[in-house]
């Protein structure tokens, strides 16, 4: 009964944390944009969170460059379970752009599972608004 | 007189730009005595990446180095491979370019505008600039396909026409952008309770700033009369009427006065280039693979400043070394120092007014000395906090 209400809780109400890993800064604008009250991710319940720890939904961007990778682990580490990772942006998925370049490691899940990829140079607002409406459908028939 | 200060560090969880950085406040009491930055903890391995890619590649790489200010990266270097190519471009070609560079200006600054009421609590005025930056989002997305990285030059040239419809929508754009900011400027300087928070915080004086390397509107909020635009004309700017905005109050409220005014004079841009706007190709047709040997130099006035880009060629392909120099670099070190003699809480607004890319703010870690609890971690978020709830208990300014 509790785990059915937290559950619930969860998919009406995701919290999300944003972290840059190395990103050009396109993904994290058009994350922030589809926050404002053009796009609204907020009618969804979504709410952009400071701290880790108070985080369901961890919004990733950027190719991890091997500076931030420990970083990324950590954040990720501080999460309380069940965590969930999108990757936004094709950098994010696979390196994209900077694939090969002698710093970065490639994507988000060569350093932490990812639960869903939203693809795109940089990534429409839409296309994020789909992709976490979809991460929170797959929630929702888990939890029926 | 020997006095306890206690460092700070802020960073380097920050990875703003190319350049996430590191910065270390000396502190004595809420005043700040001292700050030191270190940089390079995000470096990707652009530039080094660029000589294993041909020309074309490259500029949708260098595309990404910072995803606001895109368009002016790659003009930077384009102009650079064009003079070692020797291109002789069409005027439209030129025009349509200075639009997408004026257009990413308005953008940029808006984006900062509010970014800027975001640090010292004024959320309302943040949300107000960021729905109007859809605007102009939505006019970029038109004419060249995406929200951001637009991808709209080419060696030689541009990849897109606009359309009469289009220049419609672009001109209907320019006169909603200039009522919106002729609200702002009225907002940005008779707020009694923003300008509480920006007036007289973060000065630099003139000197200072040239003797810093300071660049863009920061420099020119301290009486710095240079604008490359101006000064070195290039793409289409010779052929249009503007004035060089400088604001001599030095301090926060001259770099939001600047930026404001600097959007009505994009403004103005965007109208003379629709209104002159020539006939004929928009890119040169036939452009050689290889670069001739040789070296160049381009500089770009960026949103935020002074962009230079280098480029050797060896005859091939390829390039053999590209060299950018970001603004953000410039302005850093000028930023670190206008912050002392200001308070802990001024911190954010101080660093954001140079518009280091501070989109992605939420990464900066304080360690605040808390005798208490020991040192204590504090991110970016609190810190911002801290600024708010400070200046509302202490001075009694609240939104
Ligand atoms: S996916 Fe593209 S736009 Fe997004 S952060 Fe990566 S390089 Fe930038």
């Amino acid at each position: 009964m509790f785990k059915k209400l937290v559950k619930w809780a969860r998919v009406k109400s995701p919290w999300i944390l944003h972290f840059n890993s190395g990103a050009c800064n396109a993904c994290d604008i058009e994350i922030l944009a589809s926050l404002m009250p053009h796009y609204d991710l907020e009618r969804f319940g979504v709410m952009l969170k400071a701290s880790p720890r108070h985080a369901d939904v961890l919004i990733c961007s950027g190719p991890v460059s091997k500076q931030i990778a420990p970083r990324l682990r950590r954040i990720y580490e501080q999460m309380p379970d069940p965590k969930f990772v999108v990757a936004v942006g094709a950098c994010a998925c696979s390196g994209g752009a900077f694939r090969g370049c002698y710093n970065v490691m490639g994507g988000i899940d060569s350093v932490v599972p990812v639960a869903a990829y939203v693809p795109g140079c940089p990534v429409k607002p839409e296309a994020l608004i789909d992709g976490v409406a979809k991460l929170l459908g797959e929630l929702n028939k888990e939890s029926a | 007189m020997a006095e306890s200060t206690i460092k700070i560090p802020v960073g380097p969880q920050h990875p703003f730009l190319k350049e996430p950085c590191k910065f270390e406040f000396e502190i004595s009491g809420e005043e700040i005595r001292g700050a030191k930055i270190r940089m390079g903890y995000n470096h990707r391995g652009m530039e080094k990446a660029c000589e294993d890619r041909n020309y074309y590649q490259c500029l949708y790489l260098l595309e990404r180095i910072c995803g606001i200010c895109s368009h002016s990266h790659t003009t930077a270097y384009i102009q650079a491979v064009e003079s070692l190519l020797g291109l002789e471009l069409p005027k439209r070609g030129l025009y349509l370019r200075t639009l997408v560079c004026e257009l990413e200006r308005l953008h940029s600054h808006l984006l900062w505008l509010g970014v800027a009421a975001h640090e010292v609590g004024f959320d309302t005025l943040f949300m107000y600039t960021w729905r109007d930056r859809e605007l102009v989002m939505n006019i970029l997305e038109e004419i060249s396909g995406n929200r951001v990285n637009y991808a709209i030059n080419t060696v030689g040239g541009v990849r897109r026409d606009i359309t009469a419809e289009q220049r419609k929508k672009i001109l209907d754009l320019t006169k909603v952008v200039r009522e919106r900011v002729a609200y702002y400027a009225n907002i940005g300087t008779n707020e009694p309770s923003f300008m509480a928070r920006i007036q007289g915080v973060g000065k630099m004086s003139t000197e200072r700033a040239i003797e810093k390397c300071a660049v863009g509107p920061f420099a020119r909020a301290s009486n710095v009369d240079r604008d490359v635009r101006r000064d070195d004309p290039y793409a289409a700017y010779g052929d249009l009427e503007f004035k060089v905005i400088t604001s001599d109050s030095c301090d926060i409220l001259g770099r939001v006065v600047v930026r404001v005014l600097e959007m009505v004079e994009s403004c103005k841009m965007i109208d003379q280039l629709l209104d002159k706007l020539p006939e004929g190709e928009i890119a040169v047709q036939k452009v050689p693979r290889r670069v001739p040997a040789g070296a160049a130099v381009s500089r770009y006035e960026a949103p935020r400043g002074e962009d230079v880009h280098y480029v050797r060629s060896n005859g091939t392909d390829k390039p053999e070394r590209v060299k950018v120099r970001a603004p953000t670099l410039c302005n850093l070190e000028a930023a670190a120092e206008s912050v002392v003699g200001s308070y802990v809480a001024d911190i954010p607004i101080a660093i954001a007014s140079i518009d280091p890319c501070f989109s992605c703010t939420d990464r900066t870690t304080v360690l605040l000395n808390d005798r208490r609890r020991g040192v204590r971690m504090a991110t970016w978020e609190e810190l911002r906090r801290h600024g708010v709830d400070w200046y509302r208990q202490n001075k009694g300014i609240r939104f």
